[in-house]
């Protein structure tokens, strides 16, 4: 076998591959794997042998990069919204951007709400390293700092980013704040497309914690949005908060866009 | 007078006229209504200029990377046994490039960047010389950064030197492309910002409730697997505008025929992202080459031409009147449009678009059929390709649950986020249609109707077999083989020259992939042996596998999707085919 191969280069090499190819004493396989042994891989590439091996390095580096090496920026606000109410009318905000390759990439999110007299009530910006564990999932670490007035806490956050089955968007986190409250959060989306530009998207956060980090309440959206396109999509909707400590809620209906940008 | 108006004998060449040309004969073998029109270069030194220039679609200008001032490129026709010479002159600002697909060519002339050589740099004018051995159609492309989907591609045709055993009174050349106003750089970001955000034929509540689509308990089970059976293409219609020869569907290109003759259409499929379904309604079609390479005869109604493959067709019509030819994309969501007409100025009214496909669990690889495994079996019973009975509405379901990312049906897989899938059970499906065509109620062609014409060069059996996964995450739109991009790493894929090995390509994706291989034709495994189709690109279809074989010719040869997102995305080797006894690691 290894007699017959390397009879086989030096003639291919001459460029006689073709009249060896009637050759009758070559093997037949037949229906089995065959399985001659297989060759390692070379430790150079044949161009390096025609060309600056420099150059050569640097289009190979280039090659990766352009065959999956590549790095993507990529932006949405899920909720910009006005919430018209009795008094002053409120506004919200929930978004992020990422950037970096397929498996690990710098994330910052941000949320928040507040009234047009420029009262905000509640923000918070993460900056996070998102790296990518299984196919749908992602783990979250950073830090995250509070921006209403009064507050302003710092917590450093761990948390789980992903879509489960059923197609349920979902996000979990752990946050330590540098007063020694332990929080956490969990969301949930969900899709309903009704037409192929209408989707009725049910969202609902769960927060845990003492009251500093924002108390342990529940919200309850429900948005109805049209799709001018993926990327624009102007919506119309209902939002129900809820203190669990002290059983206080507050409806607000919402006009916004998602955004992907 | 110009050799591209020159009547030859028993073939008058590629008439092209388009349906908006006031009637003009145009002498040329496509027309652009607002580009330069594309010439055809011959002789042994040709010379092609790579740059910007703009392309009219539908009555839109938009950018294009263009050769010699044209989109599509120039046609280039080459004769067999001669001794090829094409310099290229880079007029961009970026490096490029142009890979002579189907080519069997030394590698350094193969034109990959990082591969075969560096990238002609702007300014600068290299020049590809090689032997051409081989006759038929294909075609080139740039093969640098996004050139190609914003136009950089053209048709070669090489005449045998001989005879040419396929008899014709004309030919036409039909290349079909996919042109976006939308910058490949914006497709990409949107394709990594998660799952058919191009696609606007989804499932929906509204067709639950009108009964269309799947069932209730079939929607359920899919989604619980985070898969959705509506995701046949990741750029659809909705970005895209479907060319065939330069001319959307607004100002089809026109072909002329007298009745009765006997037309070679040559099909060339430039497009960057889109698989379609061809056919001319009132035809039909007998497929003579497929990727340049004579086959059997074999007379269908309609086929699927994969991206980068090409298909030569007989065509004979008859009447004294205008026949469209349609190349619908597999997905549906828009067609090109061409016409076949005795005289300029007449059109055909293209047929509405079928109702999109809905994939199926045999697409995930999880259904045996008894229709046998690795090509060893020529015919099955049922009807023929295309003449099933529609699939009923709801019998999509499993019944039980089966292990959709179990790592030892495929040990050499890496098992990260970017495999989704592993196809528990993945079958033989070059006896089927392409996705789609299963039920369309004709004669569909299939890859085990493809027998070559003339004796295989190398009829010896493999005495190798590698295994290559095809794998992905459609959610993160991450491509790769054997769970790996490019970019990580991979060693190559390596043969020794001279050997025969059998690649098998397994599918772990619900998504169809066009594999080619630069450098070499790889014969089909399904035909006995000696007569098999030799391709340079096989479209696998989902949870399905493809065995082929090569003679290793010494070189470095990239080895990759032609879905270009995916190819990006990290669906590329290298095949690495080196002297036995060269030094190794």
């Amino acid at each position: 076998m290894i007699l017959r191969s390397a009879f086989f280069a030096l003639a291919a090499l001459a460029g006689a591959a073709p009249a060896l190819a009637q050759d009758p004493h070559a093997g037949h396989a037949g229906h089995t794997a065959p399985s001659a042994p297989q060759p390692a891989p070379p430790t150079s590439a044949l161009a390096d042998e025609l060309h600056d091996p420099v150059v050569m390095a640097l289009e190979r580096a280039r090659l990766r990069q352009e065959h999956g090496g590549g790095h993507v920026m990529l932006g949405r606000f899920e909720q910009l919204e006005l919430r018209p109410g009795a008094g002053l009318d409120g506004y919200a905000w929930e978004g992020r951007i990422l950037y970096g390759g397929d498996i690990d990439r710098l994330a910052v999110k941000s949320e928040g709400e507040g009234d047009l007299a420029g009262d905000l009530q509640e923000g918070e910006a993460q900056l996070l390293w998102s790296h990518a564990i299984a196919p749908y999932f992602d783990v979250q670490a950073g830090v995250r700092q509070d921006l209403e007035a009064g507050s302003g806490d710092t917590y450093v956050t761990l948390g789980v980013s992903g879509l489960a089955p059923y197609w349920f968007e979902t996000d979990a986190a752990l946050f330590l704040s540098d007063r020694g409250d332990v929080a956490a959060r969990f969301e949930g989306a969900y899709d309903l497309r009704i037409t192929q530009r209408l989707v009725l998207e049910p969202r609902g956060e769960l927060n845990l914690g003492p009251r500093r980090t924002g108390g342990t309440t529940l919200e309850a959206g429900l948005r109805l949005r049209y799709e001018i396109s993926r990327a624009f999509a102007p919506y119309i909707g209902v939002e129900h908060a809820h203190d669990l400590r002290n059983g206080v809620g507050d409806t607000y209906g919402a006009v916004g866009l998602r955004l992907a940008f | 007078m110009r050799p591209w108006a020159e009547p030859i004998h028993r073939r008058r060449l590629l008439t092209g006229l388009s349906a908006a040309g006031l009637g003009a004969l145009l002498p040329a073998w496509a027309h652009g209504s607002d580009t330069p029109t594309p010439s055809s270069l011959e002789g042994d030194d040709i010379h092609i200029s790579v740059g910007h220039g703009a392309l009219n679609v539908g009555g839109r200008s938009g950018h294009a990377v263009t050769i010699n001032g044209t989109v599509p490129g120039p046609l280039i026709r080459l004769r067999e046994g001669r001794r090829a010479r094409l310099s290229i002159t880079n007029a961009l600002h970026e490096d490029t490039s142009i890979h002579w697909h189907g080519l069997l060519v030394p590698f350094q002339m193969d034109g990959v960047p990082g591969v075969s050589g560096p990238g002609i740099r702007p300014g600068e004018t290299f020049t590809y010389e090689f032997p051409v051995i081989q006759s038929g159609t294909y075609w080139y492309h740039s093969h640098s950064g996004h050139q190609e989907p914003m136009g950089c591609y053209g048709p070669i045709i090489i005449d045998p030197s001989s005879f040419d055993p396929i008899a014709c009174d004309r030919e036409h050349l039909v290349v079909l492309s996919d042109y976006s106003f939308v910058h490949p750089h914006q497709i990409f970001r949107r394709l990594k910002a998660g799952g058919g955000t191009m696609n606007f034929q989804k499932q929906t509540l509204s067709g639950l409730l009108a009964g269309r689509d799947q069932t209730l308990s079939e929607r359920l089970e899919w989604s619980r697997m985070r898969m959705d059976p509506t995701d046949i293409s990741d750029v659809t219609g909705a970005v895209f505008t479907y060319l065939i020869n330069g001319q959307s569907p607004k100002t089809p290109w026109t072909a002329l025929f007298n009745p009765g003759e006997r037309v070679r259409l040559r099909v060339i499929n430039a497009a960057a992202q889109t698989i379609f379904n061809i056919r001319i309604p009132g035809l039909k079609l007998t497929v003579v080459a497929a990727d340049g390479q004579a086959v059997r005869p074999i007379e269908v109604d309609e086929f699927q031409i994969g991206n980068a493959e090409t298909y030569d067709l007989i065509v004979q019509p008859r009447e004294d009147r205008a026949y469209c030819l349609v190349a619908e994309a597999s997905d549906r969501s828009g067609m090109g449009v061409a016409t076949l007409a005795p005289r300029a100025g007449l059109s055909a009214t293209p047929p509405p678009l079928r109702e999109r496909p809905i994939l199926t669990m045999r697409d995930m690889g999880m259904q045996h059929e008894a229709m046998g495994h690795d090509g060893d079996h020529q015919q099955h019973h049922g009807p023929p390709p295309g003449m099933a009975t529609p699939r009923k509405r709801g019998s999509d379901v499993m019944g039980h649950t089966m292990a959709m990312r179990d790592g030892s049906a495929a040990p050499g897989v890496k098992l990260g986020p970017g495999v989704e899938m592993i196809a528990p059970m993945p079958s033989d499906r070059t006896g089927e249609p392409g996705q789609g065509l299963e039920s369309v109620g004709h004669r569909v062609l299939v890859y085990r109707d493809l027998e070559a014409l003339t004796e295989n060069p190398d009829p010896r059996e493999p005495s190798r077999q590698i295994e290559i996964h095809l794998t992905g995450n459609m959610e993160r739109f991450i491509w790769g083989f054997d769970g790996r991009k490019f970019s990580d790493g991979a060693p190559p894929y390596t043969v020794r020259t001279g050997e025969r090995v059998r690649f098998i390509l397994v599918n772990d994706t619900m998504m169809t992939h066009p594999i080619h291989l630069h450098g070499h034709f790889f014969e089909l495994a399904h035909a006995p042996a000696g007569q098999r189709p030799r391709k340079h690109t096989v479209n696998v279809a989902p949870g399905g596998k493809v065995a082929f074989d090569i003679t290793g010719e010494t070189g470095d040869w990239a080895f990759h999707c032609h879905m270009l997102y995916h190819m990006h995305a990290g669906m590329f080797q290298v095949l690495a085919v080196r002297p036995d006894g060269a030094r190794a690691a």
